[in-house]
């Protein structure tokens, strides 16, 4: 049988290498929205595991939410990284200082 | 071995595959089909949770909607992949050395001597006809109607944001009608231009 741990540690191990690769890409913004969805997926795998263990529904409906907000995010941040790159033609993360932060 | 336990050992083999892949390919293009992948392989895993509506919507909306919207974008921009790779390796070892900790950390808590099957006891397999659907539906059409209309309203303001951030207007280049200037046109000199036109000199015939 599989045990939820199996389910954690699946979850644990894509979490952690989408901060790896938050780290190594941080230049690409499109790549930084990916690994995003990634932790996103992450965290939707715990959420569908405890729901499926301790047999409650209510994991899943979390997990429609969680899934409805993510296509807004990856919607809204498409359309702001299209607009970034009408005015200033890059999407380089190191190139967007006019803030000067 | 048995062959959930393999089919789950399967799809997780391809989801960390895919996960790898989209972290580490060159070409954005790759990296988001990879991504398509490996929202694939969790559809599988969700599948062996008895998690099948969420299994069928992360494939309809993720797939069909989400990473469509990343394809089109990612090939619309024209973008210098050899700048964007820059600091790639000297990132690598930081980053190799945090998730490591990170997933150890997560290891140590949620680990098989935490949430193994001794801990937590597999759950009975529902039976052929149960319905994961009506469960899901009558849920979300009840106790939690109200999260979902926010949920509704929310990917309203998202359609509206996304729009009011990309749309363009092209100044004098699109002919549009305006209603209220044709409305308010009046019969005398609107619609009537009286030009005085200089008559013609009368030419000497040589």
């Amino acid at each position: 049988m599989i045990a939820l741990s199996d389910y954690l540690i699946l979850a644990a191990i894509l979490f952690s290498l989408s901060i790896v690769g938050i780290f190594i890409n941080r230049k690409n913004v499109i790549i930084l929205l990916m690994c995003i969805e990634l932790m996103l997926l992450a965290v939707n795998i715990n959420f569908i595991a405890f729901s499926h263990f301790l047999g409650d529904a209510v994991g899943q409906v979390f997990v429609f939410f969680i899934l409805t907000v993510a296509a807004a995010e990856a919607a809204i941040g498409l359309a702001i990284l299209v607009v970034l790159f009408r005015n200033r033609r890059t999407i380089n993360v190191e190139e967007l200082d006019s803030l000067a932060g | 071995m048995s062959f959930e336990k393999f089919l789950f050992y399967a799809f997780s083999a391809v989801l960390i595959f895919a996960a790898v892949m989209v972290i580490t390919r060159r070409n954005p293009v790759h990296s988001a089909l990879y991504l398509v992948l490996a929202f694939f392989a969790s559809a599988g895993v969700w599948l062996l949770a008895e998690a099948e509506f969420l299994a069928i919507v992360l494939v309809l909306v993720y797939v069909g909607a989400v990473m469509v919207l990343f394809l089109f974008v990612v090939m619309m921009l024209d973008v210098d992949q050899a700048a964007m790779r820059a600091g790639f390796i000297k990132m690598l070892p930081v980053g190799i050395l945090i998730g490591l900790l990170i997933a150890g950390e997560i290891f140590m808590v949620v680990g098989p001597g935490t949430f193994g099957l001794d801990q937590v006891a597999a759950p009975e397999r529902l039976p052929a006809d149960a319905q994961n659907t009506a469960v899901l539906g009558s849920l979300l059409y009840t106790v939690y109607m109200y999260p979902f209309e926010v949920a509704a309203v929310l990917l309203l303001v998202a359609i509206i944001a996304a729009i009011g951030l990309t749309h363009r207007r092209r100044g004098d280049a699109t002919k549009y009608i305006d209603v209220a200037k044709q409305v308010s046109v009046r019969k005398g000199e609107d619609r009537v231009k009286l030009v005085d036109v200089p008559s013609e000199e009368k030419m000497e015939l040589k």
